[in-house]
């Protein structure tokens, strides 16, 4: 499978625009349409986001993306980080059903990532936390 | 300021702005929504909000973008709004932003207009 992209940099939100462009640059390559960039944005935000605020409490650490290519118009992307153990799937999803006063506020960024995405898994592997994204182009 | 000016560089920013119009406060957001953008939303709306604008229209015409950050944000200000007897409406959404809001359920919980018209005349 070749790579398209790597990127290793502090898990900081100021990075995120590096990361996100990175891939959008990757998916316009391999010809993916607007939307599947879009949900490909949406769901990388959720992770990066995440890890940039939860996964090293009170310590610097790293995040890494990269971007492979498995067959034409399906992209795989590893999101990697050596923090917190922290499995996103176990999350439970948001009722989307309940009304204004009853809905949680959170919760949104996962659901979005197992709706959005074609195949998503979690693995904790030598101390790393290891999501990977199979995202298909529709 | 570097900072700023990278993210107008390569097109991650959102403005707001707004104009009363009826008895709707109209806000205009424009670029994107997201983790980095949606606190400064959140904190400026916020402030509209305890200053006594109980009736906020967001105009999406322009929003090109939004992340579960941004609905988390609305979602919060919603709340606010529904406890303090007022209303947030939204119109003229675009593709990725409907999108959005059709998966998270926002129709079934929000007055959503095709235009701005057409939230006047409601």
């Amino acid at each position: 499978m070749p790579i398209l992209a790597e990127i290793v940099l502090p898990a900081k939100l100021e990075h995120l625009p590096v990361f996100l462009k990175t891939l959008i640059q990757c998916a316009r390559d391999q010809g993916f349409s607007a939307k599947r960039i879009n949900d490909i944005e949406l769901v990388v935000e959720e992770v990066l986001v995440n890890i940039s605020n939860y996964a090293y409490p009170g310590k610097d650490g790293e995040v890494k993306v990269v971007c492979r290519m498995d067959q034409p118009g399906c992209l795989i992307i590893e999101i990697l980080d050596s923090g917190f153990p922290f499995n996103p799937l176990d999350q439970e999803d948001p009722d989307v059903t309940a009304d204004i006063g009853e809905r949680k506020i959170g919760g949104l960024g996962v659901f979005l990532m197992k709706t959005l995405m074609d195949e998503v898994y979690y693995q904790r592997l030598e101390k790393k936390n290891i999501l990977t994204l199979v995202v298909h182009n529709k | 300021m570097m900072k700023e000016n990278f993210l107008i560089k390569i097109g991650l920013t959102m403005d707001i702005h707004k104009k009363k119009e009826k008895d709707f406060l109209v806000i205009t957001v424009k670029g994107r929504l997201d983790a980095l953008t949606a606190p400064d939303l959140e904190k400026d709306l916020l402030e509209t909000i305890a200053g006594g604008e109980l009736r906020l229209l967001l105009d999406f015409s322009d929003l090109q973008y939004i992340s579960s950050a941004g609905l988390r944000s609305l979602l919060l200000l919603a709340k606010k709004l529904k406890s303090a007897q007022g209303e947030i409406l939204f119109s003229s959404l675009q593709g990725p932003v409907a999108e959005v809001f059709k998966i998270s359920g926002f129709y079934s919980i929000f007055k959503i207009f095709d235009s701005l018209q057409d939230a006047y005349q409601n």
